[in-house]
């Protein structure tokens, strides 16, 4: 035990209150707050969808923070800001997708504004009068996820319908358009997506696409024409009318028709082009067979022809004038009309039978065209439409035409032709007249001639006057004889008086006056 | 002058915060009841300034969300329309509706955020034991304390909207999540300004009576 001495310089144990430290129960409160705002911020950033950009030709009816993104009615995304691009060509649009719309974000996925559209075929997007422009998305196929895009101007006319995009050539638009629609037997099949110059400059191809189950109808060999507005034609068949629908006379159309075969084909790939006709008739001409080119020199006034006028086998369409080409020869002073024909007569329909058996169907051909020929085929202009006056060619058999060689060294060959109808006409005029002067020349001397005897006659009938005039010797002899006769008309009347009155005077004779 | 003031603290009295009679306190540990209205006797709130602050905090944190989130969400044909407290303001901005504007500008952003950082500067002052500008604080208090109240006007006429727009095909009016953290700053500032005991401004400036010379320089 330590003593007090010891024990007083021992320092004593300080003695700390104890502190109270526990928080007060108020700072729940804040904790509450931060809890609900983190969670909050959490819920946003975790809401926050895929940011894009759109680029627009136009913000016409745009609105940041307002346009939407709609997906078949289904909001999407919000547009959040609207800006210029820096060549102040172009509209930026960002917006905000939903986190749900991620896998729509893909390399073909489209957007276009969609506001009310009025065309001559539909109205579209009345709805946008009242609620705003929206923005329409199309999912793309694509596996590439894309954030930047830029809008279609008008809505994709394929939409989700099923069916096929073919491709058309043609030369004219004619009243063409996005939009205008396809016909399959007057139903509407399809519709034109879009067109655009072909590179080289010398067609168009027009994009259009054809709708399930249309589709199917479209094979290789489908033909596909301008149905577009009346088609009004004077050819040398006459005047034709022809037209789609009422639709398609309004906006244009287009038209397809298979053409009906034993077989059909199998339905066409999608994407493959084919070529836009002028009209149903020209698509169903029969493709090119065979064709040979001729050289035809007409002499006379080819008035009324034109460059597809036919050329007709015994009134049978056999092919079609392609080139006129008239030449003057200055040596010769004469003017002539060379005319080009392609002949495709299988093309028509045209049998050939008891071909002769050659390898070279060359020879074959010029053979038969020998033949032909020295047979009496001969070229001639003939009016198809004497309303319109168009000729066509006419290739007929003349037995007694003058025989003709023909050079097969010049390419094409110049088949011999004979003088057109009218033509005939006109010499059978001029013949007429020929003769009708000849007789006229004849006329003349027969009428000097008839001018002597009526002299003759009048010098004839002068003598007869003469003696038939009053006291001429003839009349007073006439007179005389003319009293002589009265005379004895007188004395036989006083004797059949007498006789009557005295019968028997006949046997007895006169016995004078007793009784 | 605080210094020349005596406070009750000093003499040893109690007031009471219901109905302002002063007493003495007990002696025992026990706080005193108020022997005319039963109150709670106390000399200052207790923790007054911890629960100030702590009130304060969660107001300040309510108040980012409030601005941020939408406040009314307007459905019409056309689409929905979500705006912040802000995007009102700037939506009612006009030649013609500009007082209107400022009057949102006013009670619904400025107040609020002028009542917390008046609050926090009470509190930081208080607790740094400052003397100065003892009657300008006090003013501050008060003012805070009376214009508080009117911030919840927003709130008010959200939730009328809300409750008076329902053409439901057309048009339709939904409170936004901001409302909710809205109001909740504006209670949250409330009770901070509740639970501040004014009378700790002149208690620092007593405390710190040592140095006279600095308060009157």
């Amino acid at each position: 035990m330590p003593d007090n001495d010891t024990l007083s310089k021992v320092p004593e144990a300080k003695t700390v209150p104890k502190k109270r430290t526990h928080l007060s129960f108020v700072w729940i409160i804040p904790l509450i707050a931060a809890a609900a705002g983190i969670w909050i911020a959490v819920t946003k950033i975790l809401g926050q969808g895929p940011r894009i950009t759109i680029v627009f030709s136009s913000a016409d009816g745009l609105q940041a923070n307002k346009t939407k993104i709609d997906y078949n009615g289904l909001e999407v995304g919000t547009l959040t800001s609207i800006k210029l691009s820096s060549d102040h060509k172009h509209v930026i649009a960002t917006a905000e997708m939903s986190p749900k719309a991620k896998d729509f974000l893909v390399k073909d996925t489209q957007f276009w504004v969609v506001k009310p559209r009025v065309t001559g075929l539909n109205v579209t997007g009345l709805s946008t009068l009242i609620s705003g422009y929206y923005i329409g998305v199309q999912l793309g196929q694509s596996k590439e996820s894309e954030r930047h895009f830029t809008a279609l101007e008008s809505p994709p006319l394929t939409g989700d319908v099923p069916g096929r995009i073919f491709m058309l050539k043609t030369t004219e638009l004619g009243s063409l358009g996005e939009g205008t629609p396809i016909f399959f037997r007057q139903l509407q099949a399809g519709q034109v997506v879009s067109y655009e110059l072909d590179k080289s400059g010398e067609f168009l191809n027009v994009k259009i696409f054809v709708q399930s189950p249309y589709d199917e109808y479209v094979t290789p060999d489908t033909r596909f024409w301008h149905a577009s507005g009346v088609d009004v034609s004077l050819t040398a068949a006459g005047l034709r009318v022809q037209t789609e629908s009422v639709m398609s006379i309004l906006a244009g159309g287009i038209a397809f028709e298979t053409p009906a075969t034993d077989s059909p084909l199998p339905p066409a790939d999608a994407g493959i082009t084919f070529n836009l006709f002028d009209d149903r008739t020209d698509a169903f001409k029969p493709p090119v067979n065979d064709p040979h080119t001729y050289l035809l020199v007409f002499k006379q006034s080819v008035r009324g022809l034109t460059v597809g006028a036919p050329v007709e086998l015994g009134g049978i369409p056999i092919g079609q004038v392609t080139q006129i080409n008239p030449q003057f020869d200055a040596k010769t002073m004469e003017f002539t009309v060379p005319i080009t024909v392609t002949v495709d007569p299988e093309r028509y329909g045209v049998k050939f039978i008891n071909a002769p058996t050659n390898q070279n169907p060359l020879a074959t051909h010029k053979q038969v065209i020998e033949t032909l020929v020295s047979h009496g085929l001969r070229a001639q202009l003939k009016t198809g439409n004497l309303l319109s006056g168009s000729l066509f060619v006419a290739m007929d058999f003349t037995p007694d035409a003058p025989p003709v060689t023909l050079d097969w060294s010049q390419t094409p060959v110049q088949l011999p032709t004979k003088s057109g109808q009218l033509d005939a006409v006109e010499d059978s005029v001029a013949d007429l007249l020929k003769n009708l002067n000849k007789t006229m020349t004849n006329l003349d001397a027969t009428v000097a001639g008839a001018r002597g005897t009526l002299t003759n006659a009048d010098n004839l009938l002068n003598s007869a006057n003469q003696l038939i005039e009053p006291n001429s010797v003839l009349d007073s002899e006439l007179n005389n004889m003319l009293m002589q006769g009265g005379d004895a008309a007188r004395s036989l009347r006083v004797l059949m008086d007498y006789l009557e009155r005295h019968p028997e005077a006949l046997i007895r004779g006169k016995t004078g006056e007793a009784k | 002058m605080s210094t020349a003031n005596p406070t009750a603290m000093e003499q040893g009295l109690q007031s009471c915060h219901g109905c302002g009679l002063v007493s003495c306190p007990t002696s025992g540990t026990e706080a005193g009841r108020c022997p005319r209205c039963d109150e709670k006797l106390e000399f200052r709130k207790p923790k007054s300034l911890e629960r100030t602050l702590a009130y304060l905090i969660a107001a300040a944190v309510c108040y980012i969300p409030a601005n941020l989130l939408p406040v009314l969400t307007t459905n019409t044909a056309g689409g929905s329309e979500s705006d912040t407290i802000m995007q009102g303001v700037v939506l009612l901005w006009s030649p013609t509706g500009w007082p209107l504007s400022l009057i949102v500008l006013f009670a619904s952003i400025m107040i609020p955020s002028a009542k917390i950082l008046a609050l926090a500067y009470l509190i930081f002052s208080v607790k740094r034991g400052s003397i100065k500008n003892n009657s300008q604080r006090v003013k501050m208090y008060r003012m805070v304390e009376i214009i508080g109240r009117w911030s919840m006007v927003d709130v008010f006429v959200d939730t009328f909207t809300v409750s008076l727009i329902q053409l439901q095909p057309l048009m339709s009016v939904e409170p936004g999540p901001g409302l909710l953290f809205f109001a909740a700053v504006v209670v949250l500032t409330m009770l901070a300004v509740e639970s501040f005991d004014p009378r700790l401004i002149w208690d620092s400036a007593d405390a710190k009576e040592i140095q006279p010379e600095v308060q009157h320089a």
